[in-house]
């Protein structure tokens, strides 16, 4: 499985080693007598390769350089490739001398919740801690520059998806297809087989790896689809699962095409979850030593890889599997010093073959292994009496976890068996089967019947022929048996239990529980984040089972009663690149844009993204300010005339004889008396009685109403509108449809406004009246209304003939010495003007009472809101209110900043709009909302932002700083 | 993500739908004060299936009821608004 005839050079640390294809970064290493691998997150202790797949949580890489760097990369899930450039973790000055292995002297005073306990003493003391531990603690490294690669999302469909691609995977796979069912199976690793590609097996009459060529090409001839390098990260909602493709190795350069990665969200009529199981590691001082390896994984690395890990091995065990280890191991050239297994009695034919070979134990458990940067002995207690052997592999298995991740998310129960000490797959909820080692089937010729069984079951529940189902494939290997797992979790006698790791990756020892619990942390889920117990990027795979039985032991309950914490997605740590997909950059959102949008840029203006939409700021002359800009063409409003594109505006319109009726609904305003060819100002409510948007009203017709809304209520609009046209009121003779995109919409504004109007031949009509006429022969529509406080119009023209409108109005502005104008001067003209903003003032906690529209209430209700408005606390005259502020010194008032007293206490409010007068002086002026505000009119207080560092002394008065009576838009 | 059988447009992706409401918590404008504050504030909320509106919003728009499971996402009935009528 390793191409020895082309070597593939990478480095480690700097240095450069050769591996072959096939090889991951730790079976490489490893062939070069590299263990060390890393240095564990508190402690810094050396740490060397555990397991040979995606568990393993010692050996922990940073890979790639720039934008392609990715830490926290699992050395034995990491297919090297030419160029590789791989550094170990935690560890300074280098890997193999680290000053902060210091910390191993110093871990009694780094135990379980020292986290918690020093933010719980007095906060100069954490000062100096987090100084410390910020320099020792952490995983690798955060990269540095921007994602270099693209990712993919794509959609997919199948009957069933087979999760995993060892025996049972292939066999429910081959079944399911066989049936007919369209099938996807997902294998995480380069190459289908999973435990086939460890174990020597004839499976009908062929090799391993020639059953598997032949599966997976009769697949492909069905049909099915495979997808390699692929893992199943998570089951969500009605069989939806995501898997992450890798088309890369982490750190790698894509080929042509550039992508990276491929986020699969795949729809599945069943889900089979031949996932597997993991080995579990023992508990024992020093068990973290580089040297300590999963039996599983040594027998891995020996047949798949090509490397022995030890020529010395000493194997503990408490089931029967690890006696394929010692086999295996001594077949390829190794010594097997001792078999230590923890259980009383063994006697299934391995073990009678291996006992007849090797020095084999019974009642025999590890207390100790021996050495710091590589093991070089281990002791144990035989039948109470305490032994002694060297070597410098140490292969352990403490049981088998099945991998039920899936079948949890799917919201699946468990079982415990209690032999196995391990919790196997229930009943489940959506269309999950599990199969094979991760529903705790074990021996070959089991786990293969058992992924048939599955498959078929799986086809024939979609209602595919399940006469045809394929049989089970037929296996010949040695001691196809199951491993009569006793597992016995407590430490043997001796065991230092402050270097007896449970979860190595976080470094939790076996007295860090025995802390917390003491401590009074009874709950697993308490105990996890008090010890961060399974809470590092391995989640736990390994080391959860160690853990709670530990902490069931002291609770003198069993593991089931103790329970588990929620297996969540992913699977396997996901780069965020991947869930982003394609949504990055300028393909974040979607771009809307104006009818008038191409005359803007040609302009170059900056723009304002306003929901999806962008809007020019201002129209800068050259080496003008945006904020000089923006007050010129404010300044241009009020003394001549100017032009601003409000197309974004939320537009509707509503038709048919109950229009009036529905209107009277959605608008908390006076709705029936409005007559043909008038307008006037509304807003909406939602059901809580907040103001949630405002607009113009505007009576076509008879039985025809036009109704504008904010910017951003457009989108929110259409739900109200549909939720009383289909449930409040569905009897009601009505229609309505967004017309936001049908019309575009020109303001014109400013004393020469009229002038403008008319000279395009269109008469101006009376304040918040409506006239029609045409331009160039194309329709428009001209209303008089005024956000900016001038005399006003809103000139609409079907969209497509806007820009010739524009360019006319154009002409007529300049020569009347005007200017077009941009969101700085709309807000400057608006915030003078005194008018509220919908995001500003209209900001989801104001009643219309808050913000002075009370007298505006239609009294007899019956709209969406008002029966909420009775509610006491929203007639409070301490809530915060709607009024306007001034500069004392005229200074600008900063945006957003807290109103406070001289008092001490919490704010009473604060700034939501900031601008300046234009009336000449430029001083600073500001809405803002305060509590009781009408009430403290002439009262002085201090606009303090801390973020800009800035404090104004601000007087409270009326928000309408210009033209209170309204003359200047009446005319 | 749901798969929701739009009764108008068959199974789509939960994606496509807006959820707007329990359908008991749908608060009349002409209800008392009481009736509103208990249709929005305090309905009960037990694992069960109950009646939903959600809104077909990035398809055919139409309004959709639907009977779902609380915790188990279950979708058990599903009609377009208007079918009884």
């Amino acid at each position: 499985m390793i191409d020895r005839d082309r070597g593939i050079a990478f480095t480690f640390d700097g240095r450069t080693y050769e591996g072959y294809p096939g090889d991951t970064l730790a079976s490489a290493l490893l062939a070069q007598g590299v263990h060390l691998m890393g240095r564990s997150f508190k402690y810094h202790r050396p740490r060397g390769v555990m397991a040979a797949g995606v568990e393993e949580p010692n050996a922990l890489v940073g890979v790639g350089t720039g934008g392609r760097f990715e830490p926290n990369t699992r050395a034995t899930d990491l297919f090297i490739y030419e160029g590789l450039k791989a550094v170990s973790q935690n560890r300074w000055p280098s890997l193999g001398l680290d000053i902060g292995a210091a910390n191993s002297l110093i871990a009694r005073f780094i135990p379980a919740g020292f986290y918690y306990k020093t933010f719980i003493g007095p906060p100069w003391l954490w000062k100096i801690y987090e100084h410390v531990i910020r320099q020792a603690a952490g995983l690798g490294a955060a990269p540095n520059a921007a994602e270099a690669d693209a990712f993919e999302h794509r959609a997919a469909f199948c009957d069933v998806l087979v999760v995993g691609s060892g025996p049972a995977g292939l066999a429910a796979a081959l079944a399911a297809s066989e049936a007919g069912a369209r099938v996807i199976l997902a294998e995480q690793d380069i190459r289908l087989g999973g435990a086939l590609l460890r174990d020597p097996a004839t499976l009908d009459g062929l090799s391993a790896l020639d059953w598997i060529a032949e599966a997976e090409a009769r697949l492909k001839t069905l049909g099915a689809r495979i997808l390699t390098r692929t893992t199943a990260m998570g089951y969500y909602d009605h069989n939806q699962l995501t898997l992450i493709e890798r088309r890369v190795e982490a750190g790698q350069t894509p080929g042509p095409g550039g992508l990276a990665q491929r986020l699969w969200r795949v729809r599945a009529g069943k889900v089979v979850i031949a996932a597997g199981a993991s080995e579990r590691p023992v508990l024992f001082s020093n068990n973290d030593r580089p040297g300590v390896m999963l039996a599983q994984a040594a027998r891995s690395y020996r047949r798949r890889f090509g490397v022995l890990p030890g020529r010395r091995a000493i194997i503990a065990t408490n089931n029967d599997d690890a006696y394929r280890t010692a086999l295996d191991l001594a077949e390829a050239g190794a010594e097997i010093v001792a078999i230590l297994d923890s259980r009383p009695l063994a006697d299934s034919p391995i073990c009678q073959a291996a006992r007849a070979k090797f020095r084999a134990h019974l009642d025999a458990r590890l207390v100790a292994a021996l050495g710091s940067k590589r093991v070089n002995g281990a002791t144990a207690v035989v039948a109470g009496r305490t032994i002694s052997v060297e070597g410098d592999l140490i292969a352990v298995s403490g049981g088998f976890t099945p991998l039920v991740h899936l079948h949890m998310q799917a919201g699946g129960a468990l079982d415990w068996n209690d032999a196995g000490g391990a919790f196997t797959p229930g009943a489940g909820r959506q269309g999950q089967i599990s199969a094979g080692a991760a529903a705790r089937r074990e021996g070959l010729s089991e786990v293969l019947a058992d992924g048939a069984r599955a498959g078929g079951e799986a086809a024939s529940a979609l209602g595919f022929r399940s006469g045809t189902a394929r049989e089970a494939p037929i296996a010949a290997t040695a001691f196809d048996a199951p491993h009569h797992t006793l597992a016995r979790f407590e430490t043997a006698p001796g065991v230092n239990l402050k270097t007896a790791f449970v979860d190595t990756q976080n470094d939790v020892t076996a007295a860090d529980i025995d802390l917390a619990w003491r401590e009074g942390y009874r709950s697993v889920e308490h105990l996890k984040r008090y010890t961060t117990l399974g809470m590092a990027t391995d989640q736990g795979k390994s080391s959860n089972i160690l853990g709670l039985a530990r902490l069931a032991a002291a609770e003198g309950r069993t593991v089931p009663e103790v329970g588990l914490t929620t297996f969540r997605p992913p699977f396997t740590p996901v780069t965020l690149g991947a869930l982003a997909g394609e949504a990055t950059g300028a393909d974040m959102a979607p771009l809307r844009r104006t009818p008038l949008f191409s005359v803007h840029a040609a302009l170059s203006p900056p723009w304002q993204p306003v929901g999806y939409w962008q809007r020019p700021r201002a129209y800068p002359r050259p080496g003008e300010s945006l904020a000089a800009a923006g007050l010129r063409e404010a300044l241009c409003v009020r003394q001549s005339v100017g032009m601003t594109d409000i197309s974004t505006l939320g537009k509707f319109e509503i038709v048919g004889p109950d229009a009036a009726a529905f209107l009277a609904r959605i608008c908390a305003t006076p709705v029936a008396k409005l007559a043909v060819g008038r307008g006037r100002y509304t807003f909406m409510l939602r059901e809580d009685g907040m103001v949630v948007d405002d607009g113009t009203l505007w009576r076509l017709d008879e039985h025809r109403y036009l109704l504008t809304s904010s910017t951003g209520g457009a989108d929110r609009m259409p739900a109200l509108l549909s939720y009383v046209r289909h449930i409040l009121d569905p009897g009601l003779k009505v229609a309505f449809a967004s017309v936001q995109e049908r019309w575009g919409a020109v303001a014109v504004a400013g004393p020469g406004a009229a002038a403008v109007v008319r000279s395009l031949g269109l008469e101006p009509p009376a304040h918040m009246g409506l006239t029609r006429g045409s331009v160039d022969a194309g329709q428009v529509l001209v209303l008089a209304a005024s956000y900016s406080g001038e005399r006003a119009f809103e000139i609409y023209a079907p969209a497509h003939e806007l820009t010739d409108l524009w360019r006319r109005l154009d002409t007529a502005i300049t020569s009347e010495g005007g200017t077009t104008y941009g969101l700085e001067a709309l807000e400057l003209l608006r915030i003078e003007k005194g008018h509220i903003e919908t995001g500003a003032e209209i900001d989801g906690r104001r009643t219309p009472g808050d913000l002075d529209l009370q007298r505006m209430l239609r009294g007899k209700g019956g709209y969406v809101g008002a029966p909420a408005l009775a509610r006491p606390a929203l007639t409070d005259p301490q809530r915060l209110r709607f009024v306007g502020l001034e500069a004392v010194s005229g200074a600008p008032i900063p945006e957003g900043a807290m109103l406070l007293t001289k008092a001490a206490g919490r704010p009473h409010g604060h700034v939501t709009s900031a601008g300046l007068r234009l009336d000449g002086s430029g001083a600073g002026i500001a809405l803002s909302l305060l509590k009781a505000g009408p009430e403290r009119l002439g009262e002085t207080l201090i606009a303090a932002s801390p973020s800009r560092g800035r404090n104004v002394l601000v007087r409270v008065v009326s928000p309408v700083f210009h033209d209170p009576e309204g003359t200047r838009y009446r005319e | 993500m749901f798969l929701i059988a739009c009764p108008h447009c068959g199974p789509r992706s939960q994606a496509e739908f807006v959820y707007e409401r329990a359908e008991e918590a749908v608060a009349y404008p002409d209800g008392t004060p009481q009736e509103t504050l208990a249709a929005l504030y305090t309905r009960a909320n037990p694992r069960d299936f109950a009646w939903e509106l959600w809104r077909h919003a990035y398809g055919c728009r139409g309004w959709i009821r639907m009977r779902r499971h609380r915790t188990t996402h279950e979708i058990a009935e599903i009609e377009a608004v208007g079918a009884r009528l």
